[in-house]
């Protein structure tokens, strides 16, 4: 992937979720299509942390609503504790969706900014019939608690009376009321300020502990990615580049894309400035329109070849558990 | 190192807003220097009031309706708050050029990219059309787009977000500025491209020898990019020193804690990260002391009583940029060894030093 393949599936364990050759395209108009996903595979065991990462236009946020079935993938499996999505009746998707829930990017825009807090949180149980109030109210207040509001203090306020990180944290805590088994997060921090950001990002290392949570959490930033997940999986144009434990992942990193963004980090740490001079990589994204042929990286790539246009790539094990789809590595 | 005569001088700068829920500072008191060539880094998080510090400089900004504007802006000699209309108009883009965040908004989506850099060549250096498209030719190639004959005639929404921001860049540098303000310059682009215009920015520097403040909330941009920092904190600059001396050791609690709640690549995963609670204080109604005190570990009473005012600390007092801070106790600026852990053993210390005291 820059290709495709499956072998790094684990398919001894038994997994939260698995997905299987995830296709998501989008049509374009004037009989052009998006290439936004295409045929990844990956799986999440429970209480694991799996980190998507790449630039904008990578089809990051695509994979991880296609998980959702927002919208359902044009082909593929999702299969979340066992049970196929694709196949589940309009109503049974809805049940088990509950069982899903997601932590979006803009948190002031996530949340209708006409309600109040009490009832942003306590709207899922409602929806799903629950009447009695005073134990959702309850546990309303508790959550808020627990993800580091004063619920006596926001209880009534609307969300444009909240800074973006207590909005981020309604978010968590209205997430947190349907007992999800997975939250996927896309881009949870981005739009949040460094002092914020290190404060959402210890919250969700802790509810996902709380709340026994398997998580994926996508983010274009390599660093935070590292800091909060188990492995880590890197996508360019719609297809997996590398997929590696997040430990050491720094200098495990093969793949010339992860190279690339590893490199591109731009460092407070100065003093390190000097140590290892990477070649730059010129250039922009290719169009997901007409994606290049074989290995999607190969325009950009400084080590490409004939045959990594010919010949797509296959994610194969480099080392334990980690994964890389490139043919010169 | 001789000393140059400063380009630009802010000194006791103050910008006001009069909002409806009263005055609010967005800048309070600020004073800084810049040599021809230099650059500064003026960093914060949203609502530190460094962009407007920066639209103040530039007089984009200026006194009178619901503004208030105190202090100079002295820019090679000249008031830049005194300067009329025209005057301004002959200054901007000429000597002082601007290069903003979001480069789609930067550029007029109706008129093609070689329009956006022969205007300001045609009013400022009196090119005729034939020299100002030349010129701008040569722009689009010092920025290292390719075919630049071709994108010329382009329109802005035909490039990328990259190509886009080099246009304005290309823009910004058209009439060899001696001073360029940048405002978050790569905050709209990815990581690669973020690289690729950090570098152009730096080679361009190097080539032209401009002076540049740099506008980021990013310390790992402005590290790369700066020979001095300052650090904003509601309004007011709380730390500036050299950029090698300030992320090496930081003697503001402020500039610490933002240091160490960046998530580092070098870490192991899982690592608890040092947040700094709560949030900015509301400017319209500024605590008596400093405005970091509700949210600082070290604080003790005198910080909720007075302002601290930016003093050189005392070992780089002399030094042509003196190590500034403003802090009533200010750390002391022993090299951070391990950035992002918990601090545990600097704090007993700091405690056990103040009881001293």
């Amino acid at each position: 992937m820059a290709g495709s393949g499956v072998a790094h599936l684990r398919t001894n364990d038994e997994p939260v979720l698995s997905v299987e050759n995830l296709v998501v395209e989008f049509p374009a108009g004037r009989h052009q299509t998006v290439y936004a996903v295409s045929d990844i595979s990956f799986d999440l065991l429970p209480g694991e942390t799996l980190g998507i990462v790449g630039e904008s236009g990578c089809g990051k946020s695509t994979a991880g609503r296609a998980v959702m079935q927002l919208p359902a993938p044009k082909s593929g499996n999702v299969r979340i504790d066992g049970t196929e999505l694709s196949s589940l009746s309009a109503s049974a998707l809805r049940r088990i969706r509950a069982k899903m829930q997601m932590i979006m990017q803009d948190p002031i825009s996530s949340l209708n900014p006409r309600r109040k807090v009490k009832h942003l949180v306590t709207e899922g149980p409602r929806m799903w019939g629950r009447q009695d109030k005073e134990a959702l109210e309850k546990r309303g207040r508790e959550l808020l608690w627990a993800v580091g509001l004063d619920p006596d203090m926001v209880w009534e306020r609307l969300p444009g009376e909240l800074s973006g990180g207590q909005c981020q944290r309604v978010c968590i805590a209205r997430a947190m009321m349907l007992e999800p088994k997975l939250l996927i997060c896309d881009e949870p921090v981005s739009s949040l300020d460094v002092s914020v950001q290190a404060q959402i990002l210890n919250l969700l290392e802790q509810t996902k502990a709380e709340f026994d949570l398997t998580m994926i959490f996508i983010a274009h930033n390599m660093a935070v990615v590292k800091n909060i997940s188990d492995r880590v999986m890197v996508m360019y144009l719609g297809k997996v580049c590398e997929i590696a434990p997040s430990r050491n992942m720094e200098h495990q990193a093969r793949h010339p894309y992860t190279r690339l963004l590893l490199a591109s980090i731009p460092d407070p740490d100065i003093h390190r400035e000097e140590t290892e001079a990477t070649p730059v990589i010129e250039g922009d994204l290719p169009s997901p329109l007409d994606p290049p042929s074989g290995c999607r990286f190969r325009t950009r790539c400084p080590l490409a070849t004939e045959r990594c246009a010919a010949e797509e790539p296959l994610l194969r094990e480099v080392t334990e558990g980690h994964y890389v789809a490139c043919h010169h590595v | 190192m001789t000393r140059n005569e400063p380009l630009l001088t802010v000194s006791e700068v103050s910008t006001r807003f009069r909002t409806k829920r009263g005055r609010l500072r967005a800048v309070e008191n600020v004073s800084l220097s810049l040599e021809p060539g230099e650059t500064l880094g003026l960093v914060g998080e949203s609502g530190s009031g460094k962009s407007v510090l920066g639209q103040t400089i530039m007089g984009l900004v200026s006194h009178g309706g619901k503004t208030t504007v105190t202090g100079t802006v002295l820019f090679e000699g000249r008031d830049m708050q005194k300067l009329t209309r025209k005057e301004q108009q002959q200054v901007w883009g000429k000597d002082v050029a601007m290069v903003f965040q979001d480069p789609m908004s930067a550029l007029n989506p109706f008129k093609k990219i070689g329009t956006h850099i022969t205007e300001s060549l045609r009013a400022h250096l009196g090119l005729d059309k034939a020299q100002a498209r030349e010129r701008a030719i040569e722009m689009l190639r010092k920025v290292r787009i390719p075919e630049p004959t071709r994108r010329i005639d382009q329109y802005p929404h035909e490039l990328s977000g990259g190509m886009r921001q080099r246009v304005v860049i290309a823009m910004a540098l058209a009439c060899d500025p001696k001073l360029v303000i940048a405002d978050e310059p790569t905050t709209a682009l990815d990581v690669t491209v973020q690289k690729q215009i950090l570098e152009l920015l730096d080679a361009l520097r190097t080539e032209t020898g401009m002076a540049g403040i740099l506008i980021s909330h990013d310390l790992g941009v402005v590290a790369g990019q700066t020979d001095r920092v300052a650090v904003m904190y509601a309004g007011r600059i709380v730390e500036t020193a050299p950029t090698r001396q300030l992320f090496t050791s930081p003697r503001h609690p402020y500039t610490e804690a933002l240091l160490a709640a960046v998530p580092r690549i070098e870490q192991d995963p899982h690592t608890r990260l040092e947040s700094i609670e709560g949030g900015l204080p509301d400017m319209t109604a500024p605590p008596q002391g400093c405005a970091f005190a509700s949210r600082c570990k070290y604080s003790r009473q005198q910080c909720r009583e007075t302002v601290p005012h930016l003093v050189p600390s005392s070992d780089t007092v002399g030094a042509p940029h003196p190590h500034e801070v403003a802090c009533h106790f200010p750390l002391d600026g022993r090299p951070a060894t391990d950035l992002g852990m918990p601090r545990l053993e600097t704090l007993d210390d700091r405690v056990l030093e103040m009881e001293a005291i």
